[in-house]
């Protein structure tokens, strides 16, 4: 019951609020936060007035670089056309000193889908789905994963075993999928990049083995499978430190005869491949080319750079 | 990654013919992490020909052999071989281009100019041109407003609309200097343009052919003239002639117009009227019709801009503002560059989504020439984030679309405006097992009725220069 009571409390605060009629008693600073409301984009109509099962609208579906909560703006015009050019936070307006309502909500919103990307892990049921060969590094869990970097670039001796046969021995080209710090990011994009490379290569009569998937993953994993499998070129698709724009942002790391002790410049990196970055589609056909690229050159990263 | 192209402009204008040379500059402005993201950083003119009158054998034919050699004397005054331009634009403009042998000149010209030189002419690109060489796009992005931009030449006054940087409208209008042409010395009148004479006939005024020009007898008709350009940039509605002098369409006037640039040979008495003195110096009725412009609501309605150039616009838009480049994802499998003059088929986004393979095999038909087929640019809106199915099936539509293309060992040729185009072409490439020539462009946005030339690849293969333009002869 006193959940009940709370709700029907907050419900008349709201609707004190709302549905003020008296000009004398209304000032200026609810009027505003009403526009706000309405602004970002929380509809008010009552349809899902008593209805137990209703869901509050989603805050994360409102696209950033439209949102404009700023009330007297000279040239609201220009101000959204310099918004388009960046996902920042722009012309948020503010209520005293602080965010308004909708810009913290979504701030908090944006925050929680990014640790959710770090702490959750990719399905087991993704994994099969999409015909991976699960391994594992050294570390046990998530915990041991974000404190022990040096542990998500190490496996034991009978995931090495797995890798082994997977990808057999002097593979030309390996693909290998790590969740890194988002497994949003790799459900979001694996499907639609993995097929683009494989098309990608096909074109220069290039087949793959199957594709790893490495849970707990640092990108210097890659360097250990190319230790024990001798492959030319691996690919490793891995899920980037998520931040507030978005939780979704994956990284292909490309390297030439990745061994222990790779200087990082010698890895080729394609980031942001997300939907409002590079799309997947597209960087999985350039990531092909890179790669076809690099067995021709024997080389990666600056080296690459230095033969072109 | 830094590259250079240079780049030529020719325009065969009413009056005069002039050449630029202009250095593009290319670079890759993505970071280090990202795909290449090619694009011109700057652009320079190096060398400017001399200012020359537009060769003619008679009224009606353009002399060929003359245009010729003014242009080998500049190439070798410049010091610059043929084999050493990478792109650029031969424009016919204004009367010239309703010469009768106007296109064979400007194809021929093209040709001989460089490889990748491409034949341009119609009045919508020839503003477009004039107000970019103007530098009307820059003035309009830096001061986040809509500009017009007029180009008055000998025949011609070109309207271009610029918003915030990007070309919005154009028209055009018979209004020019050389309308009526006079013996510098006896001032006697030796040509009156047809339409300034229909409105004389109506209007009686005492100016034929034979007969000495007064200053006087030609003031109600440069206001006459002056109101059309008025009414043009929407500063009245009430001029008789305005329609009559219209080329082939005005302004739509969609976005409020509030600040004006001049170029073309009028332009620079406009700016500079105190330079010319001597009024009938060129011949004809340029520095009066300039005079009276300077009086009129042009001036005192809108924010006069100082444009970059006045009588080297459109040659110099030639020059430097004509070349674009494809997106830096891109593919294109063996083709003999360059391509030039593809006609482009446009499908609208119900076309694209609905039945893509029926829609290009329909607007195919319209591009059957004698010959039969001939090359077509397909262009296409595309996705913004397609999955790698929906990328299969823009493939396969295409493809299937394009089979009759593929079937005659025509080269396939897509441009998508959004980034999907590497993805895209290796598909396309896959599903097609026969030989085959696929090219798929990306960031390049074309209208129906436009024409597109490809040349050779640039910056170490990553981009294809592209030249998209009209055909428009008089």
């Amino acid at each position: 019951m006193r959940d009940e009571e709370i709700k029907t409390m907050v419900e008349a605060i709201l609707d004190e609020m709302l549905n003020q009629q008296d000009p004398a008693r209304t000032p200026e600073p609810k009027r505003s936060e009403v526009i706000q409301t309405t602004a970002a984009g929380f509809k008010q109509d009552g349809k899902n007035e008593g209805d137990p099962t209703a869901c509050l609208p989603d805050l994360t579906e409102v696209d950033l670089r439209t949102q404009f909560l700023i009330a007297h703006a000279k040239d609201k015009e220009e101000y959204l056309a310099m918004k388009a050019k960046t996902p920042a936070r722009l012309g948020i307006g503010k209520a005293g000193a602080r965010y308004r309502t909708a810009t913290m909500l979504r701030v908090r919103a944006d925050h929680a889908a990014a640790m959710d990307a770090v702490f959750s892990d990719v399905e087991a049921e993704f994994v099969e789905k999409s015909g991976f060969v699960a391994v594992k590094t050294l570390c046990k869990d998530k915990d041991e994963y974000l404190t022990r970097p040096d542990l998500g670039r190490r496996f034991p001796g009978e995931e090495l075993e797995v890798i082994r046969k997977t990808c057999g021995s002097h593979p030309k080209v390996l693909l290998i999928v790590g969740d890194g710090l988002s497994s949003s990011a790799i459900t979001a994009n694996v499907s639609d990049m993995i097929p683009a490379i494989k098309q990608g290569l096909s074109l220069h009569q290039i087949s793959l083995p199957p594709v790893l998937f490495i849970k707990y993953a640092r990108v210097g994993a890659m360097d250990a499978i190319g230790e024990v499998t001798e492959a030319d070129v691996i690919c490793m698709l891995v899920g980037e430190r998520p931040g507030l724009v978005t939780a979704e942002s994956m990284s292909a790391y490309i390297a030439y005869k990745p061994r222990h002790g790779l200087a990082e410049a010698k890895r080729t990196v394609i980031s942001n491949i997300h939907k409002g970055g590079t799309t997947a589609v597209e960087a999985g056909a350039h990531a092909a080319e890179l790669i076809v690229k690099m067995l021709e050159k024997k080389a990666s990263g600056i080296d690459l750079k230095g033969v072109q | 990654m830094k590259e250079e192209l240079l780049s030529v402009g020719i325009d065969l204008g009413t009056s005069t013919t002039q050449l630029v040379f202009s250095r593009l500059l290319i670079e890759n402005m993505a970071s280090a992490y990202s795909i290449p993201r090619m694009v011109i950083t700057k652009k320079e003119i190096q060398y400017q020909s001399e200012i020359y009158f537009t060769p003619l054998l008679d009224a009606v034919t353009i002399d060929f052999a003359k245009v010729r050699r003014l242009v080998e004397q500049e190439y070798a005054s410049a010091g610059i071989r043929k084999e050493a331009i990478d792109t650029g634009a031969v424009i016919i403009t204004g009367e010239t281009a309703r010469k009768e042998n106007a296109r064979e000149v400007v194809n021929a010209l093209s040709g001989f100019a460089g490889d990748f030189v491409v034949a341009t002419a119609g009045p919508d690109l020839e503003s477009v041109i004039s107000g970019k060489g103007a530098g009307m796009d820059v003035y309009s992005k830096k001061q986040r407003l809509t500009a017009v931009n007029i180009d008055i030449g000998g025949g011609t006054s070109n309207l271009a609309v610029f918003s915030r940087g990007e070309a919005e409208d154009t028209g055009c209008l018979d209004i020019g200097g050389r309308l009526i042409r006079v013996d510098k010395d006896s001032h006697i009148v030796t040509y009156i343009a047809p339409k300034l004479l229909e409105i004389i006939r109506k209007e009686r005024f005492e100016l034929a052919v034979g007969a000495p020009l007064s200053e006087a007898a030609l003031e109600p008709l440069l206001q006459i003239l002056t109101e059309a350009l008025e009414q043009s940039v929407g500063l009245r509605s009430d001029s008789c002639y305005y329609d009559l002098l219209l080329t082939n369409h005005g302004l739509k006037h969609t976005e409020k117009i509030s600040a004006i640039s001049f170029s073309g040979g009028v332009a620079s008495v406009l700016y500079e009227p105190e330079r010319y003195p001597n009024v009938f110096v060129f011949g004809d009725i340029g520095i009066l019709l300039a005079r009276a412009l300077r009086k009129s609501r042009l001036f005192s309605c809108l924010t006069v801009a100082k444009s970059a150039e006045t009588i080297r616009a459109t040659v110099v838009g030639a020059g430097s503002h004509t070349t674009e480049l494809s997106g830096s994802t891109i593919t294109y499998t063996d083709t003999p560059f360059p391509m030039k003059n593809l006609p482009v088929l446009k499908l609208s986004s119900e076309e694209e989504a609905r039945d893509l393979s029926e829609a290009v095999r329909k607007k195919l038909n319209w591009f059957l020439t004698e010959e039969g087929l001939t090359p077509v640019a397909v262009s296409i809106r595309g996705e913004k984030n397609p999955s790698f199915e929906r990328v299969q099936e823009y493939a396969r539509g295409l493809l299937d679309g394009l089979g009759e293309f593929l079937r005659a060992a025509l080269p396939a040729v897509v441009v998508v405006e959004e980034d999907m185009a590497k993805v895209l072409g290796q598909t396309m490439d896959f599903l097609t097992p026969e030989k085959k020539c696929i090219i798929c462009l990306d960031g390049i946005r074309l209208s129906a009725g436009d024409y597109i030339d490809i040349g050779k690849p640039a910056a170490a293969g990553s981009v294809l220069p592209v030249v998209v333009k009209t055909l428009a002869f008089g």
